[in-house]
Order: structure tokens, then sequence, then C-alpha cells
């Protein structure tokens, strides 16, 4: 616990790409946790100015170029079909947490989709040289503030992060717990499909325990395919 | 402060019960509960389109146009209609006409809708889904904007013929539409509605009565910014709820569980259960189901985070009997109507 606390929340910068529901509602919880924030939208930052003083009071509306430069953590909350409008050059070596899912109904057909493990590496392989994590994506944006807790209340919700890149997990584990949840090491970020739209993970609400165990089912069942479909000799 | 209510003809067959209810009784139980509703004093009676198995409607303004035949006073609207997966010209045809059939108690709520069956329907592509409906909502306010100057229109997009030098017959009464936008809370809709200039008003379908106020805070700084008259644009709220003397929470739960069962499956979110249904009913949160005190309270305690002008309840999810919905149409006219108007005639007494 103390390890994934380490970074302090008062020196951190998250830069959030995306003003929408998920990214305003990330905000605000990033900003009571005492995080300074940045916030860009596709546009002029004075074009989401207004939104960000009202649903976000206190996180400052930049580009995306300087909210990519700036930020120790960059968070991805633009609509899925999007993904392709993220600059590689601006989040090469930055730490990125992936909080995207994708919904039929807003992103139109994705066939790519069909290629990646999770929606995550569809996205990773875009952005090839962030360090990328994921998580965020399984709790609705108005749960992030009703089921936050602070660290040891009984009924503090578990969410679970996946990331290939130790520092970037350590510090989107940190920055989950910071925001009110028991943050789950998930493993590899492929890992992330087991709390995609459709799972049990993604569909219910767990304590750390029983994300824990979900985790593992969803491991042990992955693993089984696996050895069903290898060759047999 | 408005009340009404509003429905998709939901034709479930009945959770408890396992009846089942034909479509031409669904439309003869629709038209019934307008009459009343108009009777007992309500202000507003909405009709929204689905395309699916489960609703009788998908065809709003027929609806709607034997509503106002039948009533006196409640204004008649969409609720909403699917603007994407149509032609604004014809919908703006449609609701004129039914302004002029019904004394000018027309309203036309436009939205993106909840479901998309009605883009293969109508060929429209979901890969669109955000440039179609920027471009019709564009076009359904230049339309009403040249009626309203009793000029002809030129336009030109991308989703539909261009329109040279055209004016579009009838106009409504006093060549004006009251045009409203729906959202589920996309900050961004909140930007385009206070933009636009139209009234706007909130699914608040679940989760806190709190939840929404941000967002009309939004709706106003920004319409206000955009150079509008912020007080002369209105806020309304859309939920779900059920008014009854006693058990309206009872009665309403095995017809919102079996609507929301289906939901969760078909979008992948938590499953609804009787604990997440009583935090919904408590005092705070955003089910109006309860008695007629309980339901008044907390529309009253929605308006001190939105401010609204409006409140409207969906009460037949899933088929509620008929009988039921009849007696809380009735009970929110003749008991919480009073209660919201008395507390609100006080609050301004305080004020002055």
């Amino acid at each position: 616990m103390n390890q994934i606390l380490q970074h302090d929340p008062a020196t951190t910068t998250i830069g959030i790409l995306g003003a929408g529901k998920v990214g305003t509602g990330v905000a605000r919880q990033a900003l009571k946790a005492g995080y300074r924030v940045l916030i860009a939208a596709s546009g002029d930052p004075k074009d989401i100015s207004l939104i960000i003083s009202v649903m976000a009071p206190g996180a400052v509306a930049a580009s995306a170029a300087d909210v990519m430069s700036e930020a120790d953590l960059v968070v991805l909350s633009v609509p899925l079909h999007k993904f392709r409008t993220l600059d590689p050059a601006g989040l090469a070596g930055k730490h990125v947490l992936d909080t995207m899912n994708y919904w039929r109904d807003t992103n139109g057909d994705m066939p790519e989709l069909d290629e990646a493990p999770s929606s995550s590496e569809m996205v990773h392989a875009h952005i090839p040289e962030a360090r990328l994590a994921k998580s965020l994506n399984h709790i609705g944006y108005h749960e992030l503030e009703l089921d936050a807790r602070p660290a040891g209340a009984p009924d503090r919700r578990a969410l679970a992060v996946t990331s290939d890149d130790a520092e970037t997990l350590a510090l989107a584990l940190g920055f989950v717990e910071r925001l009110g949840f028991d943050a789950v090491d998930g493993g590899r970020l492929s890992n992330g499909a087991a709390f995609e739209p459709g799972t049990p993970i993604f569909t219910g609400s767990y304590d750390q325990a029983g994300l824990q165990s979900e985790l593992l089912a969803h491991a042990a069942s992955a693993a089984g395919e696996e050895l069903a479909l290898s060759p047999v000799h | 402060m408005e009340l009404g209510v509003y429905s998709f003809g939901d034709v479930h067959r009945n959770p408890v019960t396992g009846a089942e209810v034909s479509g031409q009784q669904r439309m003869a139980d629709l038209l019934e509960r307008a009459r009343l509703a108009d009777d007992v004093g309500l202000d507003y009676f909405g009709i929204g389109e689905h395309h699916r198995a489960d609703f009788a409607v998908s065809s709003i303004v027929p609806v709607l146009a034997a509503a106002a035949a039948q009533t006196r006073n409640i204004k008649v609207g969409s609720a909403v209609t699917v603007l994407s997966t149509e032609d604004p010209v014809r919908v703006y045809q449609q609701f004129a006409t039914l302004d002029l059939l019904s004394g000018g108690r027309a309203e036309l709520t436009a939205g993106r809708g909840s479901f998309i069956e009605s883009y293969p329907l109508f060929g429209a592509d979901l890969n669109d889904y955000e440039a179609l409906y920027e471009e019709k909502i564009q076009l359904l306010l230049a339309l009403n904007d040249a009626g309203r100057r009793e000029e002809p229109i030129t336009w030109r997009g991308k989703f539909r013929p261009a329109l040279d030098d055209a004016t579009i017959y009838p106009r409504p009464v006093d060549n004006n539409l009251d045009i409203w936008i729906a959202t589920g809370g996309t900050p961004a809709s909140s930007v385009r509605a206070a933009r636009l200039g139209t009234n706007v008003i909130y699914a608040l379908l679940g989760g806190a009565v709190s939840n929404f106020a941000r967002h009309a805070q939004l709706f106003r700084a920004e319409a206000e910014q955009a150079g509008h008259d912020a007080n002369a644009l209105k806020v309304g709220v859309s939920a779900v709820g059920l008014v009854a003397k006693s058990g309206a929470q009872e009665t309403f739960y095995p017809y919102w569980r079996h609507l929301m069962d289906g939901l969760s499956r078909e979008r992948g979110f938590s499953q609804p259960n009787r604990i997440s249904y009583d935090m919904q009913t408590a005092p705070k949160g955003a089910i109006y189901a309860g008695t007629p005190e309980q339901v008044a309270e907390k529309i009253l305690l929605t308006r001190e985070h939105m401010g609204h002008d409006r409140h409207i309840l969906q009460m037949d999810l899933a088929s509620v009997p008929q009988k039921d919905v009849l007696k809380s149409i009735e009970l929110l006219g003749t008991e919480v109507k009073p209660l919201i108007d008395a507390e609100l005639r006080n609050q301004e007494k305080a004020a002055a």
C-alpha cells in the first residue's frame, strides 16, 4: 500500500484529454484528492473554459499539447472512435491511463477491434511509445463520486488497473487509490479484457477480494481457451 | 412549475401477471391518460418513439394529434423525436400541423434517442452519429427561425437535399414552434442547447437528484455567454415514477426491475436489485415513486439543485397497469401539483 501511494498529489499533475462526462468526472475526483488538473478537448481551450469552470471548478482548461507536455499522468477520456486524433509524439514516453470503452451506439463500427485483445491494445498500437495503463473504464462517471470512500472504509469499492510498465502501473494504482478506491493490480495490459463492457467485472461492483477472485477467474478461463486452441500433437 | 407525464406506449407482457396488451388497447389507454391529465390540470403530455417490439409508438405525431383532439389545455409534445433519423423539414411540417390542430399546444423535443433501431430502418449510418444530429438540429432551428421571420430558407447540408429559397408550409400558430433539446447529460449537449438558444430537458434516469445540478448551471452560464436571455430558456427534467396514496414503491418495483434488467443486459451495466431501487426511491434518489407528499418533496428537492421549470414522469414502465397509471396521473394533478405550487408561493413570499 505504501509503495503505491509514493507520489504526492500536491506535486503531481493530472492531464485529462476529453472534457465529457468521464473527463470532467475524473477531474473533480482528482481535484478533491489534491492533484493539479489540466484538461483539454479537441479545440481551443477557450471553448471549454466555461464547461470546466462549472463541471470541474479548479481544473485548468489547456491545449492538448500543454496537457501532454505538463502532465505526470495523462488520462484518455475521448470517445473511443477518436483515438486516432491522439498525438503519438506528444504521448511518447508519458504515463498514460486509458479509461475508454467501445460503445457501438456512439462509436460506430470499429473493425480494428477484432484484432486486439482489449480496446487498449488497439489504442496502444496507435501510441506505441506511450507507457499505457488501463483503469477507471469499469465504473460509471457518477459512481466515481458516489462510490469513493476513504482508505479502510468497509464498503470501499475496488477497481482494477493493468499495465505492461511497472512504473506506470504503480503510478496508476496510486492514482486510483487517491480517487477513493482500492486499486487492484490486474497484471498485464491485455488482462484488461477482463473488465471491458459485458464482463462480470464491468457490470458488477466488487470489493478488493471479490475483484481479485473475478480477475483470477477470467485469467483461468482465458488460459483454458488458449489450451483448447493450441494444436494437439 | 409545470408538471406532466410522458410515455413510449409500453406493451411489455406484464412482468407480474403475465397479461398481454394489444397495441390497439394501448393507444386507447394513452388517450384516456391524456384526457385525465388535461382534466386534473397537468401541463404536459408527452409521447416518445421507440422502434422495438415492447413499445406501441414509433410514430409520435398521430398519437399526439388524437390526444390534442380530445383535450383542451394541456401541451402535447414529443419526448423525444429521434431527429438523427428524420427529415427536419418533414418534422417541422408535422409539428406545425399539430400546433394548428391543437391551438398552439404542440411542442417538439429533439434528441438522439436512447436506442439505435431507427438508424438501419431509415438508412442512417451509425458512423455519422454526431454529424447527423448536429446537421439536423441546426436545420430544424433554421426552419423555425425562417418561419418566425416569415421568410424562405436557403440551406445546404450533407444528409438531405439542399433547400433553395424554399418556404415550408404550413406555419405553426404565431409562426413559432416550441423546441426543446433532450440530453442524458453530456456537458457538450448542455453547451449545444445553450448556444442554440433552445430549452433543454435532462433525462434523470436514476442515480441521485443532485446529479444534474452542474449541468443546469452550465446550460444557463453558457446561454448567458452566448447572448441569450438565460431566464427565458426553460430547463426540464424527465424521470421515472409513480404516485399512489400507499404502496407506490412496491407497485412500481417489478416493472422498473423488468425494464432495467433488460437494459443492463443489453448495455452491460450493473444489474439492478432491490438495494439499488431502495437507494433511488429514498428522498435523495432519482426515482419519483411514493405518496403525493413524498413525490412533491422530491421534485422540490430536485428544483433546489436544478432550478428547473418543468418536471415530467414516465409512469408506465414495462406496462404498469392502466388503473395504477390513471390513479398516479390523477394524484400528480390533484395533490402533488397543489403541494408544489403552495411551497413555491411560500418561497416567493419569503424571498420578497
